[in-house]
């Protein structure tokens, strides 16, 4: 079941890799989003400061969301879900693979790219790391709460809005403690709590998010 | 084995009250016109669609009962090629290979008459080769039912007779064969099921 589960990891990133328009659009997506913020509210480096936490959260939210569409239309236009769906594997399982894959391809990929942004909307450095530490946590939860957004529209012919209208009212929870964590790093007061509820976010969605996708995905397989 | 399979798509009843019984060796073909429900049947077979009565009996156990074991002794190769056109012709196989819990892709390739083309992109192939690619998981991953729906469309004559070999071999070996097509297709001896009408 590891192997299986490892195999279906490694073909979705290589065929992220291999395609690269996800992690680039995405990356570039959030850069470029973030960038707009200063243009947007003027040059006043305290203002922008303040908002910097809110800015990256929001942008990474958004970046996130992109790129969910594809997480499983792909495999279902081409007949490789119903071969998926066949395999030895739980579709749970199968669902957490794949949504591990896409954390890895375009979660990750974000959490690089945060530092240079972080620069960008001059925020203090005392909040960096909670800041990375909140999205390390954070983006595997809005990976997770997509998963299911992409299989309920999958017999949707084009679900990529509907995905953003499912997923985003869902991420409310993550980005109010995510931002929360780094307000209060840049307080200097400690960021434990909302951190701890992020991980909490996180388990939940770890636990509850695959059942629910592979419900969707089940859905479309019957359509 | 089968017993009064019913299948109902958009409320429109594709097939009722239908039993049937495979023992190995055992080939199925189903016939009937487009829209019969031949692949309907299919997929319900699987467990892909849900039946709307009856059930399906793997080694007597009810397979909604233990999916995992019926999936493991179960190859479905549909309509779609399930093929990534940016992964090589290898790397496709070898992963529907290893999730079958198989693993010898080479043989499986020089079966269908693919050895030249494993380190060529899936993109590139015609429609008769990633037909073939995907008939290879038949021999890369072994299994003892074979749902196969359509299987003869776009092949050449030469790759059909290699299938009607594998396809053969497999009910030699004890395998079962259920195959939807409305091509005159030998495989020998076999029950055939003609399905209605249609709409």
């Amino acid at each position: 079941m590891t192997g299986a589960f490892l195999a279906i990891v490694g073909r979705d990133l290589r065929l992220a890799f291999r395609r690269g328009g996800d992690t680039g659009s995405v990356v570039a997506f959030f850069v470029i989003t973030v960038t707009l913020f200063p243009f947007g509210v003027g040059p006043e480096p305290n203002l922008i400061a303040r908002i910097a936490p809110g800015v990256l959260w929001v942008a990474a939210l958004l970046a996130a969301t992109l790129s969910l569409d594809r997480l499983f239309r792909a495999d279902h236009e081409d007949g490789s879900l119903d071969l998926l769906a066949l395999s030895p594997l739980p579709l749970e399982v199968l669902v957490l693979a794949k949504t591990l894959a896409h954390w890895l391809a375009t979660g990750v990929p974000l959490l690089v790219a945060t530092p240079l942004l972080a620069l960008l909307l001059n925020l203090p450095l005392q909040g960096w790391g909670v800041l990375l530490a909140a999205l390390a946590l954070g983006t595997p939860s809005l990976s997770l709460l997509g998963a299911i957004g992409a299989a309920l529209t999958l017999g949707v012919r084009r679900g990529g809005v509907l995905v953003a209208l499912l997923v985003l009212p869902l991420a409310v929870p993550v980005l109010i403690f995510g931002v929360a964590a780094v307000d209060a790093a840049l307080m200097g007061l400690p960021a434990t709590t909302p951190l701890m509820a992020l991980g909490g976010l996180l388990l939940a969605a770890l636990v509850l998010a695959p059942w629910a996708a592979a419900a969707g995905v089940r859905l479309s397989l019957e359509s | 084995m089968v017993e009064g399979l019913a299948c109902v798509r958009s409320e429109r009843e594709l097939f009722r009250d239908l039993s049937f019984r495979l023992g190995s060796g055992a080939a199925l073909v189903l016939r009937g016109p487009n829209g019969a429900g031949k692949s309907s049947l299919l997929r319900v077979l699987a467990g892909l669609l849900p039946a709307a009565g009856g059930r399906v009996l793997w080694d007597g156990v009810d397979t909604t009962d233990r999916p995992g074991t019926f999936h493991r002794a179960l190859c479905y190769v549909g309509h779609q090629d399930a093929l990534k056109p940016t992964m090589t012709v290898a790397e496709n196989l070898g992963f529907w290979a290893g999730l079958g819990g198989g693993g010898e892709v080479a043989p499986a390739l020089r079966a269908l008459g693919l050895a030249a083309l494993a380190s060529l992109p899936t993109g590139i192939l015609s429609a008769g080769q990633r037909r073939r690619l995907n008939l290879a998981r038949l021999v890369a991953a072994p299994s003892r039912l074979w749902l196969l729906d359509e299987p003869t469309v776009t092949l050449d004559s030469g790759a059909l007779d290699r299938l009607t070999d594998l396809v053969r071999r497999h009910r030699d070996g004890g395998g079962i064969v259920v195959a939807a097509t409305h091509a005159d297709w030998n495989i020998g001896a076999c029950d055939r099921l003609d399905l209605g009408a249609g709409p």
